[in-house]
């Protein structure tokens, strides 16, 4: 009646193995570190950096723990945070001679101090939040005025397509600075054109200029308008900044706005800063081009002249410069995704990209006009673009499914596609100030959340055992193994485990214990009617589990709720919650039965069971069922 | 050990209708003290001043934090920010003073202390939690009641789910009625614990519920009164220890979670005091009223019953 098979104690002690194990790597603290990596998507980060960082240290007589090359980073770990600033300093110095063009980017670091076996499990401690063990805080800079220039630059495209709709006859559109110069032929056009932006431009005003003979009109941005696209701008960038912390897979990372132009960013538990750091400061954007293939443009490619007008020069991933025009036939506005993959012929690297209704039609326009001739996909970082690739086009390319190739590394195809995916910035954006935030806090709100799990899980326990006996002690174990399936999975997941997740902790172990109070309530009762041990003991988790299940199940829709619609600290509070409720199930129902399946269950002639004392009221006095 | 000795079924139902009027006071003067008062919003909803302050010896954070605090802003944030002698303080917004005030306000006062701290830099930052939140809110308030709703609707039937619902938000919007009407902060930690009372006091009515069908099909005897005095009766044992144990977390978490999780142990304790209240008597009292009766839950296995039959549940 009270028997598992041996399959389900097989189960047992294979979950019990697996939550020791993800359990055991919290217990080792962390090292900290120093980590180098690659500042740039065309430098990489190899043995060789490995061996400056080990000569720098050197040199310096700094003496690290271990010096290893990770993925795509070096880090180098050291006993004391003292020792660690002292070799971020002379890694600095060595591997960074100009510090106007960082080739790496070198990062402190917290790193696991878990043995290398479990590392090799994947197992690896908690995601601390920044309330517990503080984090990296960024705080970035928003370029209003190009997020101006890039509203401008496209009015006036619309201006221009909207004048020839209208036929309005005009000398010239041009964009200067953060206005736009329409040049006109008479005074009745220029009235005409004047009418149509009040019209139809709600963002724009315009002015007439008069010049003799010539007549112009100044049009610039409305001042509302203008705040609008800075408000905009502003909140487009905390999106993107969302999206691409996303990639990195970071949870509940703050992201606020301060001041008027100013985002801060505070990663907690962050591993790789230099990895967020990077992600977070470029500000890559996608254009399509045509090559220039003039022979003044040829000889400018060769000779390292002038470039011809309305063309620009950039440099392609090896070095040879490529002059493109100005033009831009497409940007990576018009891209809904990319992803990479290899090409199915030659089983280089790529990225695929998939653009939109838009982007589509114009990109298959293109390669229909240009056919034979090149057409260059540039990347913007930081600013500067480099050509990523200038296929010649072969034929009109239609569906709007673009393959981006050239000689790329998997990885390199790998950052390429996180980046456009990631989403583009409403204007450039750069790091102005970068921190670590003291665990000062933390420590002592680890300290304050510890202290509570603990002492109330222990006068939970101890108030179990006095008062259902063996029973008590069975639902303690259970209750103990709960929390070790919870810190297990929190591990396992590498949620991010908050001030309010601790809370969460305590609160799930406070309501794990209902389920054995059921049990063990209706065990009683059961005896109470007479029953005989081993049918109360069936009877008591059989009828206990409907309700169990029923309480659980309406928790658990709370908890998916928190988890679905809130945000940041309420989040990791619902993490917690909800992970708590079903290991809950399992280590109270599933769990304990076993327990007292292991101890009752062979007795074929059990007499009593040791729930402490079970009241009868027809006796009207105790009656002692042990 | 044994601490109930209940010998005959408490006649609970006996004083719902005084005992509800109760809680609809409550209610209402929760929902009164809501508009009246408003919620003490914390510095995660409101936005607020930041400071950035910087000691030439290493800074004594306990202190700053102390000095900091009786200057009366509510809930600030002292960290240490990039080396130990740089110090971060957030503080929430206060009508009528302005970033500047307030940061000339908690510099005069670090000085009185130590002569040595410059302030670095201060700025306003916008709230962490954006305008979706109060969205997102209520979309989780609609998730939960809707699911909640559905599911006790299939497992029971409509009218426990309809006095589920309506005890649970009785609960939630008391504490908020509490933090309303003693101007507590309400921080983002308050708003979990909110939400996941909830799940908590659902949780509690579900238990009950489950008593009154069993003993529906269990004793026909009885009447709908005398079936759920019966259900509470025999579940109150559990009902005392579950929430005693969750209630020893909480207040170990009143007296060792600090500053921090104190407002959060509060909600959850007017939750569980609530919970069991409003369980016993918002959610079983509903029931009763709505007229739950055996056939609700248990499907007539003979079509021509007896409407007189007093097996077949009285109508209240």
């Amino acid at each position: 009646m009270n028997r598992y098979p041996v399959w389900k104690y097989v189960i047992l002690v294979v979950a019990l193995l697996l939550g020791v194990v993800y359990t055991l790597p919290n217990f080792f603290g962390e090292a900290p570190a120093v980590q180098v990596s690659s500042a740039k998507a065309t430098i990489k980060v190899d043995t060789t950096t490995l061996q400056k960082v080990e000569d720098a240290l050197k040199s310096a007589g700094a003496t690290p723990q271990s010096v290893v090359l990770e993925g795509t980073s070096v880090r180098a770990r050291f006993q004391t945070t003292d020792q660690q600033l002292k070799a971020k300093d002379a890694i600095q110095k060595a591997l960074i001679p100009d510090t106007a063009d960082p080739q790496f980017v070198v990062a402190l670091n917290l790193v696991s101090r878990s043995p290398d076996w479990l590392t090799a499990l994947h197992a690896s401690p908690m995601y601390l939040g920044l309330d517990l063990r503080g984090g990296v805080h960024f705080m970035l800079q928003v370029d209003m005025q190009a997020a101006l220039t890039q509203r401008i630059e496209s009015l006036t495209g619309d201006l221009r397509s909207m004048m020839r709709e209208k036929d309005i006859r005009h000398g010239g559109i041009a964009r200067n600075g953060q206005s736009i110069e329409i040049r006109l032929r008479d005074a009745q056009q220029q009235d005409v054109a004047k009418r149509l932006i009040t019209d139809q431009f709600a963002d724009l005003q315009s002015r007439e200029v008069n010049n003799g003979p010539d007549f112009s009109l100044v049009v610039s941005i409305k001042p509302e308008a203008a705040r609008k696209v800075q408000e905009q701008a502003l909140k487009q960038n905390i999106t993107t900044l969302h999206n691409r912390i996303n990639e990195l897979g970071v949870a509940e990372p703050v992201i606020q706005q301060q001041g008027l132009d100013r985002i801060v960013v505070q990663l907690p538990g962050v591993q790789d800063t230099a990895k967020a750091k990077d992600i977070l400061g470029r500000t890559a954007t996608l254009e399509v081009r045509m090559v220039d293939e003039s022979t003044e443009a040829r000889a400018a490619e060769q000779a390292g002249g002038l470039v011809p007008f309305g063309t620009e020069r950039y440099l392609e991933r090896d070095g040879r410069p490529l002059i493109v025009k100005k033009q831009v036939v497409l940007t990576g506005d018009n891209l809904t995704d990319a992803q990479p993959g290899f090409d199915s012929q030659t089983q280089e690297p790529v990225v695929n990209l998939t653009l939109d209704a838009k982007g589509a039609r114009i990109f298959k326009d293109v390669t229909r006009d240009n056919v034979g001739k090149r057409m260059a996909i540039i990347l913007f970082e930081k600013g500067k673009g480099e050509v990523v690739t200038a296929p010649v086009i072969r034929a009109e390319i239609g569906g709007g499914r673009v393959q981006i190739s050239g000689r790329m590394s998997t990885m390199e195809a790998n950052d390429t596609a996180l980046l456009l995916r990631a989403g583009s910035l409403a204007a450039p954006m750069e790091i102005i100030e970068e921190r670590t935030i003291g665990p000062s806090l933390g420590a002592e709100n680890i300290a304050k959340g510890f202290n509570s799990v603990t002492w109330g899980f222990l006068v939970i326990v101890a108030f179990m055992v006095i008062y259902y006996a063996m029973f008590g002690l069975f639902s303690g174990i259970a209750l103990g193994v709960n929390l070790l399936f919870l810190v297990a999975i929190l591990s396992m997941l590498q949620a991010t485990l908050t001030l309010p997740g601790m809370a969460a902790m305590a609160l799930a172990l406070g309501m794990a214990i209902d389920s054995n109070v059921l049990i063990n309530e209706r065990v009683r009762e059961e005896l109470r009617n007479g029953v005989s041990p081993q049918a109360a003991i069936h009877a008591g988790y059989d009828r206990a589990w409907a309700t169990i299940f029923d309480s659980n199940i309406t928790t658990l829709i709370a908890g998916v709720a928190l988890l679905a619609f809130g945000s940041g600290p309420v989040r990791g509070f619902a993490v917690v919650h909800c992970i708590g409720i079903l290991t809950s199930m399992f280590s109270a129902v599933f769990f304990s039965r076993g327990l007292v399946n292991l101890w009752y269950g062979g007795k074929k002639k059990l007499k009593s069971v040791s729930i402490g004392t079970v009241w009868r009221p027809e006796a009207g006095t105790a009656v002692k069922a042990d | 050990m044994e601490l109930f000795k209940i010998r005959k079924d408490i006649p609970f139902m006996r004083h719902a209708l005084v005992l509800n009027a109760v809680s609809f006071v409550t209610f209402a003067l929760a929902v009164f003290f809501l508009f009246s008062r408003g919620l003490h919003l914390s510095v995660e909803f409101t936005g607020g001043t930041l400071m950035e302050v910087s000691y030439s010896q290493p800074a004594d954070l306990q202190k700053v934090r102390g000095t900091v605090a009786t200057l009366g802003f509510g809930e600030v944030q002292v960290q240490n920010f990039g080396s130990a002698r740089d110090v971060m303080i957030r503080l929430p917004a206060q009508k009528g003073v302005n970033s500047a005030q307030q940061s000339e306000k908690v510099l005069s006062a670090l000085k009185a202390n130590d002569p040595d701290v410059t302030l670095r830099r201060t700025e306003f930052v916008g709230p962490q939690v954006g305008d979706e939140l109060a969205e997102d809110g209520l979309k989780a308030l609609a998730f939960v009641v809707i699911g909640i709703m559905i599911y006790l609707a299939i497992r029971f039937e409509w009218k426990f789910a309809v006095s589920a619902i309506i005890a649970n938000l009785h609960d939630v919007i008391i504490i908020l009625g509490f933090f309303a009407f003693f101007q507590w902060e309400f921080s983002l930690a308050v708003l979990a614990a909110v939400l996941a009372v909830l799940g908590y006091s659902v949780n509690e009515s579900v238990v009950i519920f489950d008593r009154i069908r069993e003993n529906f099909r269990r004793y026909r005897k009885m009447n709908t009164v005398e079936v759920i005095d019966n259900a509470i009766t025999s579940t109150i044992s559990r009902t005392i220890i579950t929430h005693g144990s969750t209630q020893i977390m909480v207040l170990s978490m009143l007296l060792f979670g600090g500053e921090t999780l104190h407002y959060f142990a509060m909600a959850l304790t007017i939750g569980i005091c609530f919970g069991i209240y409003s369980s016993v008597f918002v959610a079983a009292a509903i029931a009763m009223w709505l007229g739950i009766q055996r056939e609700d839950l248990i499907k007539p296995i003979k079509k021509d019953n007896d409407p007189n039959d007093e097996n077949s549940g009285a109508v209240v």
